[in-house]
This record gives structure tokens, sequence and C-alpha cells, in this order.
């Protein structure tokens, strides 16, 4: 029988939203191979395996692998870590969402596994065949893959949170070897923000180029706060240094698909659509009418964004005035 | 030949970059038979292993000096036949070559993890640089793999990275999903390199002055650089050669194009827009 293992992440002592949709993805591939869910929660305690459990999520066990070495996160300590834990519980699958701890941490702990990995899952077809996007999401690859122990991350925008359900206990692990090879961590600068994270956010307003320079991302931010969104920008914006890196949408940052997704002063560039073209409804403003932005887009208004952005913030202040 | 003889006396590292060859990723994918078709496309080096490359190379040499501080060797799984891009990387001012004659097409990722720790191991390196991901398959994860088959430790995603040369050890800048994580790795270590390696400042070495801004992107072969290409030497294994073991635990069960957004309409003005968004779209 099939034993699928989600690697959770927690901060101060909660489950972080980002780790439900892969144990929605593990839920399936669990459904499909006729097999059992197991959620795994790795730190410095076991604090946050009792909140974990107590919402159960379909589990049949929520385990704990307790060591002062997983925190902060490192991918040897927690590469480690979860390795241990396939091998103890006898786990035929792992994984959880394609988080950037999760690409960090699982190929290691796979390569030691002799377990192939599929990053990305964004469907699962049967028990052993699962879509995976390639070529900047150009197609799709349904992965056959067959080994005693299989590893997948799941792309979080694909599947939906998993819900609370079941309450379970928690089971202590064996304690394991955890060795971080001599890394230090010197800490995370974070952005910091009040809006919503990219990847959660139901409105995202992303600017490109054609915004010139960072101040004027101020408009921008404006109708982002309007809206409750969060705030974007493509690769140029980022690499011009208008706004920090960890707002890029597309194939190497974040991917994103928001309810309403606003393309400002964008291209379109391949990379940049691979980021936020699963989004419900895409509007794209852009001066150039050629821009190829223009094409995954369901709304397309060609203008400058000096012209357009201060009159939709103005209409939508009227109505919210009006409501 | 006295190349690499001032290369030995005054090496402090090895430095092993994997580099990929990739169908040109401007080109549309012909989707044929439930699968790609490849056979008309031109094959390209992978950008993030150039991003590798340059990386290397900037760790390696001493802007303003002729000294270098370590040997740069490009190791590519292709057959045999189509090494254009490794030639391309000798250009840039990789030192050597190893070439692993395959077709990586058949290969797992387990089989090429292994293939390059193998690699790594053999030649006794102190650093693998592998771009994030290779623009086709976009896997992400065989600097990871080679980490824990190794054992060593990584830093994936760098954006930035600066040697200390008496330390023996990279401070390394990562992008995560919060921010940006600083790790320092004693060597040696595995490193996979995101696009922002590339900017003027994101490489240090502690020898090149701390000033100096390098040139946006990975570097252009010059003139000299494409001659000397061709007298650079480039060893040839097999995968037996290494013990390495091929396994197919991935099968392709079908390719497909990804379901098209429906046709878009353009909205004359933003008010046009802003009625379709709350009336047809009810988005706001």
């Amino acid at each position: 029988m099939s034993k699928v293992l989600v690697i959770l992440e927690t901060a101060g002592g909660q489950l972080r939203p980002h780790s439900l949709p892969g144990i929605t993805c593990a839920q399936q591939i669990a459904k499909a191979t006729g097999g059992e869910l197991h959620l795994l929660v790795l730190g410095a305690d076991a604090s946050a395996a009792n909140a974990v459990a107590a919402a159960g999520y379909g589990a049949t066990a929520v385990h704990s692998l307790a060591n002062p070495a997983l925190e902060p996160f490192t991918a040897e300590a927690w590469g480690d870590a979860i390795a241990h834990a396939v091998h103890a519980l006898g786990a035929t699958h792992v994984g959880g969402t394609a988080s950037s701890t999760l690409r960090d941490a699982l190929p290691r702990a796979a390569a030691v596994l002799d377990a192939p990995l599929v990053s990305e899952v964004v469907q699962v077809k049967s028990g052993d065949t699962w879509t995976r996007p390639v070529s900047s999401g150009r197609a799709l690859l349904d992965v056959k893959v067959n080994a005693p122990v299989v590893a997948f991350t799941a792309r979080g925008t694909e599947f939906e949170p998993a819900q609370p359900g079941g309450s379970v206990s928690v089971n202590t692990l064996p304690a394991a070897q955890v060795n971080n090879r001599g890394v230090q961590v010197k800490g995370v600068q974070k952005t910091e923000s009040s809006r919503p994270a990219l990847t959660e956010a139901k409105v995202v307003v992303s600017g490109g180029r054609g915004m010139k320079e960072g101040a004027n991302f101020k408009v921008l931010e404006q109708l982002t706060d309007l809206l409750g969104g969060a705030l974007g920008a493509s690769r140029a914006a980022t690499d011009a240094g208008m706004v920090p890196a960890d707002l890029q949408v597309g194939q190497t940052g974040k991917i994103v698909a928001p309810d309403l997704y606003i393309a400002v002063a964008i291209s379109g560039a391949i990379q940049h659509l691979a980021g936020m073209k699963g989004s419900k409804t895409i509007v794209a403003i852009n001066k150039d009418e050629e821009s190829p932005i223009f094409q995954v887009a369901d709304y397309s208004l060609v203008a400058k964004w000096e012209d357009a952005i201060p009159r939709l913030i103005e209409l939508i202040k009227a109505r919210k005035g009006a409501a | 030949m006295r190349y690499t003889l001032r290369l030995k006396r005054e090496l402090l590292l090895k430095i092993l970059v994997t580099v990929k060859r990739i169908p040109d990723p401007d080109e549309s994918l012909k989707f044929a038979g439930g699968g790609l078709d490849y056979s008309a496309s031109k094959w390209v080096a992978n950008a993030f292993d150039e991003y590798g490359v340059e990386t290397a190379l900037r760790l390696a040499e001493v802007v303003g000096g002729t000294q270098r501080l370590a040997e740069v060797v490009v190791l590519s799984i292709c057959p045999e036949g189509q090494r254009q891009h490794m030639t391309q990387f000798l250009a840039m001012g990789a030192d050597r070559g190893i070439i692993v004659d395959a077709d990586p097409e058949k290969l797992d990722t387990i089989a090429v993890s292994k293939l390059i720790a193998a690699v790594f191991k053999k030649e006794a390196c102190d650093l693998l640089i592998s771009g994030k991901l290779s623009q086709d398959n976009e896997g992400n994860q065989v600097a990871q793999r080679v980490g824990g088959l190794l054992g060593l430790p990584q830093a994936c995603f760098a954006a930035t990275v600066a040697w200390d040369q008496t330390g023996s050890a990279l401070t390394v800048t990562r992008e995560v999903d919060d921010g940006v994580e600083t790790k320092r790795v004693p060597l040696p270590a595995v490193l996979s390199v995101d696009l922002r390696i590339v900017l003027p400042k994101s490489v240090s070495n502690g020898s090149t002055p701390a000033s100096h801004a390098y040139n946006e992107g990975p570097r252009l072969a010059s003139l000299k650089g494409i001659t000397m290409a061709k007298r650079k030497p480039v060893a040839v294994l097999k995968p037996a050669d290494l013990g390495v073991n091929i396994t197919a635990t991935e099968q392709t069960a079908g390719v497909s194009a990804p379901p098209a957004r429906k046709a878009g309409q353009k909205v004359p003005t933003v008010d046009a827009l802003f009625e379709k968004l709350t009336k047809e779209a009810k988005v706001l």
C-alpha cells in the first residue's frame, strides 16, 4: 500500500498557508494509489505539529521530527531529515508545495533515496502519471514514474488549499542524524510589506520596463492597495532596480494565478507569461499595440500608463464612494 | 602548453560548470505524434548555464592582473558529435571541457546527477556551478541532487557570491520566496545560479578590485577566445567509464499544448475597461 508523505512548512507554531495546496496534491496521489496520507512537520520543537494535528487535513497521521539543527532552514539538514522520515515510515511518495524551501531541500533527499522527482506537478492523472509544464509553460508533459520511492513538488496555483478535517494525534519520529555540513545562515532579508503575499493574493498589479523608474511604481501601489492586492513586476523592472527582485513574476520568479491580473507597461516575454497566464482574468495596459502581452489578455487597452492608471484609480474610488 | 603549466602553479580552486544544449527557447514548439518535434530546431546553450560559466570566470580571473585563481572545467552530457555549445564556453574563457557521450533524452535526472557527481569526484573539484534550471525541462534539481549524492553543502538560486579565499568559503545571497537569504558555505560546495548573478557587481573573489563593475550578462567570446577554444582539451567519457548505471525511472507518457485562453477583447478607453471589469468579468 502506498504511503504519501507531505513535508510541511511552519512559522510561529502554525502551518504556513502555502503548504496547503501540496497537501491537496498529495491527497489526490493517495487516492489514486489507494494509500494513506501522512504529514510531516520539521522544526526545532514539536509545537507546530500539534496545531497541524488538530486540523488533520484528512491525514492518517501527523509526524513530528524536532531537532534544533532544523531551524533556521537549511537544505542540508532538511534533506537529511526528509530522507530519514521516508525510511522510518516506509513512505512510497514524498513531496509538498513547490516553494523555494522544498525546491532546495527535496531534490537533495530524493538523490539520497535514489528517487525520481517530478517538479511542479499541475495535475495528478493517475497514481503514476502526473502532468508538469515545461518550456515556460508552452507544453504540458505527462510523466510516468516507476520507482519504490517517488518525490514530487506541486505547483501551488494549480491545487486548492486543503481544508481542515479529522484531527489526529502527533507521532514523534525516532531521532535523526541531521548535519548542516558546516553552513551558516546569516539571515533572510525580507521585503517588508503590509500587502498579501504575491502567490496568495486575489489581485496582482504588475509593472514592467515601461514604468521607466521605481518612483513611478507609486501609482501602481495606489491601485494595488485600492484593490487589496499584491504588487508584482516583470524581470525588466526588477533587473533595472525599480522594485525588489522578489516581486518578479515569471519563469524564474513567482508563479501567480489570481482572480485578476493587471499587467501595466509589460511587453509580455514568454518568461513573464509563464508566471501569470493561469490568472482568471488578465488585463493588459500598454502603449504598444504589438505587445505580446495582448495575446493572453482578456481585456487589452492600448494606452499610456500615465493616462490610464490615474483614471482607473479615479473610477474605482468613485465606485467605492458610491457603494 | 605554457598555459596549462601556469595554471597548475597558481590554482586555488577547480570549478566544474555543467552546461546543457537545448532547443532554442525563442522558437515556437512543434507538437507532433504525441511529442515535441525538435528535428528542425536550432540548438543553443541553456541561458542559465551561460550565467554559470560567467560566474566561474569571474571567480577565476583577477581583473587588472594576469593571475588566475581557479581552473574552470565545463562538463556537458551530450552526444559527442553535438558539442558546439562546449566550444562556445571554451571560447568564453573556460580552460577545458569534459563530454559524457550520451543522449540526455535517454537519461533520467537520477542518472544525469550521478554522472555529474562521478565527474566531480574523479576530477577532485572544489566547486560545482550549475544553472538554476534548464529552460526546456525546468526541473530545477540537478545541483541539489549532486549536493545530496556527495554530501556537500549547497547554495541554490544564487543572486550574488563572494569568495573568502582565506576562509575557503563562499558567502552567497539566495533568492527565496520571502526575500533574500544570506548563507555561508564552506568549500567544497555546490552552487546553482539565478539570473541576477550576472549583474555588474554580483560576483567577487577577493582579488579583483571591489570597485570593478562587469558588463551585465554573460561575456561574449573574443576573436582570440574563439581561436584558442579549438586548442583547448576536451575529454570524452562514456557513462560506463564513470561506473554509473543508466536508469529509466521516468517516461514521457504524453505531451500536449496547454489549453488556449479564450480570445480576449480590445477596449477603447479606461472607462470602457472599468465597465467591462465591473459588469462583465465582475472582478472589481
